[in-house]
């Protein structure tokens, strides 16, 4: 009997379990796919919003604002990338600039900080490639990018040093609450928990209308995004909002955390819960939404463009807390944006709420610092060659384009909660994410994972399940 | 600090006749540094044959051409390191490299040749929208997977881009026992050389559908089927086009980018129209000292005219160790019509040039009949009628230095019939 | 009288050769621009032949496999003939380039050499 099983290793899922492990307890985490950081966490904007957005007094609007609050002293403690750059809400001439204001005058109510709007004058000095008819902009210094695989993967593993179990390909079919405790069915075995912790995303109305009578209604709504080589990186480098319209909330342009350049996403709501295809007119809305904003975007510089999907519901806010018609189960559904920016903060509660409903004890074991993949491109040339003398696997490079060696290929696979799959490897290290995508190294990499995650090589997969990359021998 | 002479950034064919004719030029003092495991780059896994008719009168598969060198190289006793990878390039010609026995170290180079190759234009590169399973390969991937590693891939195949590779592949998958469906190509043309189109699809009834490209990718783990439409002038997919093919796998073969990242950063000017440095007729770029040549210079159809080119960085950067940089420097630049996409070199010194001079170009489209015509200093130096000539081909012209003394510039043009 | 139509592969032209037969004898070539179109033509619709290039397993090596070709040139018709020969073929290290891996492979009296060292 686990006290509490959470259903979902997103970053909502995997921020729960690392706040769950600083009480004594048995917890552990089931996630559908092979790894962490696979359902909407692996495709969003990676935007740490500063929390002018939401209503005041929404749940959005509280966990956003604590959430960037905490983002950043939480980076350094789990090691995960982030860089408070700044966001700006630009507004064009013909818009109405009093909408501008009320967001200004939202985000103080929300308690946002340092809030201000400024002139074209100032917007282009920080932003050289702003359209031409932009008249001024919202800044937000607080606000921040973040890399969404490096802060739930750093949660998850963190969770899992402090004792939390995760199992992974354990799709929950049906929960049942029996005496007092839940019962929770995957394909392959059953769970018993006193508690349910409901952070399945997408799915999240599916679990919680197995418990509930009162019910929910997600519909996934699909983003999709075009990504740029680092070459564009510098092209903006605040993260840039176009003024929320009766056409939407419109198209961000944004550098990514790790110098990339990011555009999207569109908002189409859909019926798959796995309905992550591109398609291309969304890809095409995209750039002609961009162009709105920054020009000279050099699109002979895209690496890639994906998509993913918010869970929306439809009641529009975010839906924290335990069920009034199903205890000890709680819910953290209906996560969109600000989702990742909420995720430390909805951690927190969420924790809290489990632990007083079993009136768990500290965990006097809870060590919070976790040390993140090594990355030799931050040392010294005296400290890296340290590093390849004690251990040669770091002067080999892997992956050319990011410059992503052996060494950090199996410290990925090795490690807790390690890399399974390319996929796997790819949201640890960036291995195969840069302008080749993976044409070089798939070979190389499928080489380490036979060897340090002792697979044969028909065994390894890009993502996990039917993900195969090659069907046998040639001889 | 290590010293030398002569630094070269690569071990494929480029790399590899840079190096030989630098020796031959008296350079004792020569590094090449290969990121893989062997020398001769991509040309190990490239084990069909078609190499060397210009180089040495007969048909060689590409591990055997590069063979060719590598005993050259061998006898010559040119230093080189394996597995090293070249990680900066400075504009003083330090270079960074790294490898798991020297750890990083650094080199300084009198001159520097850079000889690094392509990559593959990608999947997300050409913004082909569906799911993104696995079983997407570029061409080159595939064919290393098979040709070095012994695995395979996929059974069932499509293929985009006609390309020399993509067809190579489309033969070397059958005879894998992979069934190739077809062979869809953007262009109203093929990429590819006649050869293989014959020798790759027809000897295998494999079709190539050109004006063709991919619409949707389908399977949210592996490749289910991928849908091609039929592309109208403006190259977008015409409704009511498509069709839809069950399969697993989807192959690329859609273009090769010159890989420049060490030279941006070492602050080499780079053409917008070839992705490789700029260069004049010593195949030097904009960094004094530095050269290039192969692939990251100019993608090439075929390797004799890689490891030609080579021999000719490898004589100059020979001649700037030995002479350093000529006193009189002036430059013309070599004006394309834009029928001529672009040539290399793309600039010419008039005055320190060598007697004669070979211009590489290529075309923007299929033109049958026209000519090339070559006109400096208000005189038309060449007019060369051609029967035919195409964007996949890479044409040439010779021309003499004692015809550009007075010129001011250089004009390419095609003049169509 | 019978045409067939090929393209020529002598040289990137890829002339479209009309090759005009009568009882299996060539009666003429054209289409041609040189004379090595009117050998392919005639040589392809009598006795085409091909190179055939693959793979054998190699214990030991760098890589898995090891690159072969045909030495000479092999009836069209054998190709998969041939490549199903290499198919149990197993060599150890270390292989030179020319070393024979299959003589007269398919009774073509035609070798089968390696092409990469190994």
């Amino acid at each position: 009997m686990y006290d509490c099983i959470v259903i979902g290793a997103g970053a909502i899922g995997s921020a729960i379990a690392r706040e769950l492990s600083r009480y004594s307890g048995k917890f552990l985490v089931l996630e559908s796919q092979e790894d962490v950081c696979s359902g909407t966490t692996k495709a969003n904007s990676a935007i740490v919003h500063a929390g002018y957005d939401a209503v005041p007094g929404s749940k959005k609007a509280l966990y956003n604002v604590r959430g960037s609050e905490l983002m950043e002293a939480l980076s350094k403690e789990l090691d995960f990338p982030y860089d408070r750059i700044g966001s700006l809400v630009i507004c064009r001439k013909d818009q109405d600039r009093g909408e501008l204001e009320k967001l200004l005058e939202q985000g103080k109510k929300n308690g946002v900080k340092d809030l201000r709007i400024i002139e074209r004058d100032e917007l282009v000095q920080m932003e050289p490639h702003i359209a031409d008819d932009i008249e001024c902009a919202l800044y937000a210094p607080t606000a921040a990018v973040v890399c969404p695989f490096g802060m739930c993967i750093a949660f998850a593993e963190n969770a899992a040093d402090n004792g939390v179990e995760f199992a992974f390909n354990a799709g929950v079919k049906e929960i049942t609450k029996e005496d007092g405790h839940f019962v929770i069915k995957t394909d392959t075995k059953t769970y018993e928990s006193k508690t349910v912790v409901n952070a399945a995303g997408v799915y999240a109305d599916v679990l919680h209308n197995q418990v509930s009578a009162k019910k929910l209604h997600i519909t996934p709504r699909k983003g999709e995004y075009e990504l740029f080589d680092k070459s564009a990186g510098n092209h903006v480098s605040h993260t840039i909002f176009q003024l929320p319209s009766k056409l939407g909330k419109g198209i961000l342009v944004t550098p990514t955390v790790h110098g990339n350049l990011l555009l999207g996403p569109t908002a189409e709501d859909i019926d798959d819960k796995e309905g992550t295809n591109t398609t291309a007119a969304g890809l095409s809305q995209v750039e002609k939404m961009a162009a709105l904003s920054v020009k000279d975007l050099p699109y002979r510089d895209v690496i890639t463009s994906f998509a993913g999907l918010r869970a929306h519901e439809d009641g529009g806010d975010f839906i924290i807390g335990e069920c009034d018609d199903c205890k000890g189960f709680f819910d953290a559904a209906g996560i969109e944006s600000p989702g990742l920016s909420s995720a430390p903060a909805i951690g927190v509660d969420v924790a809290e709420m489990v632990a007083a409903s079993l009136s768990l004890a500290k965990n006097e074991k809870f060590n919070g610092t976790r040390k993140g993949i090594l990355d030799p491109k931050k040392l010294s040339f005296e400290e890296r060659n340290e590093l390849i003398k004690k251990n040669p696997a770091y002067g080999q490079i892997i992956c050319r384009c990011e410059s992503i060696t052996a060494g950090e290929i199996i410290d990925a696979i090795t490690r807790t909660l390690g890399a399974k799959s390319l996929d796997g490897i790819k949201r640890r290290t960036r291995a195969g994410m840069g302008r080749c995508q993976a044409g070089f190294c798939t070979p190389r990499q499928m080489d380490l994972l036979e060897k340090y995650a002792h697979l044969t090589p028909e065994q390894v997969t890009k993502s996990g399940g039917n993900s195969v990359l090659v069907f046998g021998k040639t001889k | 600090m290590e010293n030398y002479d002569l630094v070269i950034v690569g071990g494929g064919p480029a790399g590899l006749a840079a190096a030989i004719s630098a020796r031959k030029d008296g350079i004792d003092s020569i590094l090449v540094l290969e990121r893989d495991d062997r020398l001769g780059g991509i040309l190990n896994q490239c084990i069909h044959n078609g190499f060397g008719l210009h180089t040495f009168n007969e048909e060689l598969t590409g591990p055997e051409y590069a063979g060719r060198f590598i005993t050259q190289l061998l006898d010559e006793k040119i230093e080189y390191r394996l597995n090293t990878m070249v990680m900066d390039i400075s504009h003083e010609r330090v270079v960074t490299a790294m490898n798991s026995k020297d750890g990083l170290f650094q080199v300084q180079a009198k001159a520097v040749v850079l000889a690094m190759g392509c990559r593959e234009r990608s999947r997300g590169a050409l913004n082909i929208p569906g799911y993104r399973p696995a079983g997407i390969y570029t061409a080159g991937c595939a064919q290393r997977l098979v040709n070095m590693e012994g695995e395979m891939p996929g059974k069932k195949v499509v293929i985009l881009g006609s390309g020399d590779i993509g067809l190579i592949m489309a033969r070397r998958m059958t005879l894998e026992g992979a069934k190739v469906e077809v062979v869809a190509e953007l262009m109203p043309y093929s990429g590819g050389l006649k050869r293989n189109i014959v020798q790759c699809l027809d000897d295998f009834g494999i079709p190539l559908k050109l004006s063709h490209t991919v619409v949707n990718i389908e399977g949210k783990k592996r490749v289910e089927a991928v849908t091609i439409a039929e592309v109208g002038p403006d190259r977008k997919p015409i409704p009511g086009t498509e069709e839809r093919y069950e399969c697993d796998t989807l192959l690329l073969s859609c273009g090769l980018l010159p890989e420049n990242e060490l030279s941006k950063a070492c602050g080499v000017e780079i053409s917008r129209v070839t992705n490789g440095p700029v260069v004049n007729d010593s195949l030097e770029t904009s960094v004094p000292g530095v050269f290039a040549c192969g692939n990251v210079l100019h993608v090439h159809d075929l390797v004799d005219f890689v490891s030609m080119e080579a021999k000719n960085a490898g004589h100059y950067a020979a001649a700037f160790i030995k002479n350093g940089r000529e006193t009189d420097d002036r430059t013309i630049d070599v004006i394309c019509d834009g029928k001529v996409r672009y040539t290399v070199p793309q600039m010419i010194r008039p005055l320190d040039m060598e007697d004669t001079l070979t211009v590489r170009f290529r075309v923007a489209n299929v033109y049958k009949g026209a000519s090339v015509v070559v006109k400096a200093g208000g005189k038309e130096l060449v007019r060369r009628k051609k029967q035919i000539m195409a964007p996949g081909e890479m044409e040439q012209i010779v021309l003499k230095k004692s015809d550009l003394a007075d010129a001011d510039k250089v004009e390419f043009e095609i003049q169509e019939a | 009288m019978e045409e067939r139509h090929l393209t020529c592969i002598g040289c990137p032209m890829g002339c479209a050769l009309t090759v005009t037969m009568d009882n299996g004898e060539v009666v003429s070539v054209t289409g041609n621009t040189c004379k090595r179109g009117d050998i392919y033509g005639r040589k392809e619709v009598t006795n085409p032949t091909r190179i055939v290039t693959s793979t054998v397993a190699v214990d030991g090596g760098k890589d898995a496999v090891v690159a072969v070709k045909t030495a000479s040139d092999i009836p069209k018709g054998k190709i998969f003939d041939i490549v199903n020969a290499l198919k149990g073929v197993r060599v150890k290290s270390p292989v030179h380039i020319g070393d024979v891996i299959l003589k007269d492979v398919c009774g073509t009296g035609v070798d089968v050499v390696a092409t990469r060292v190994d």
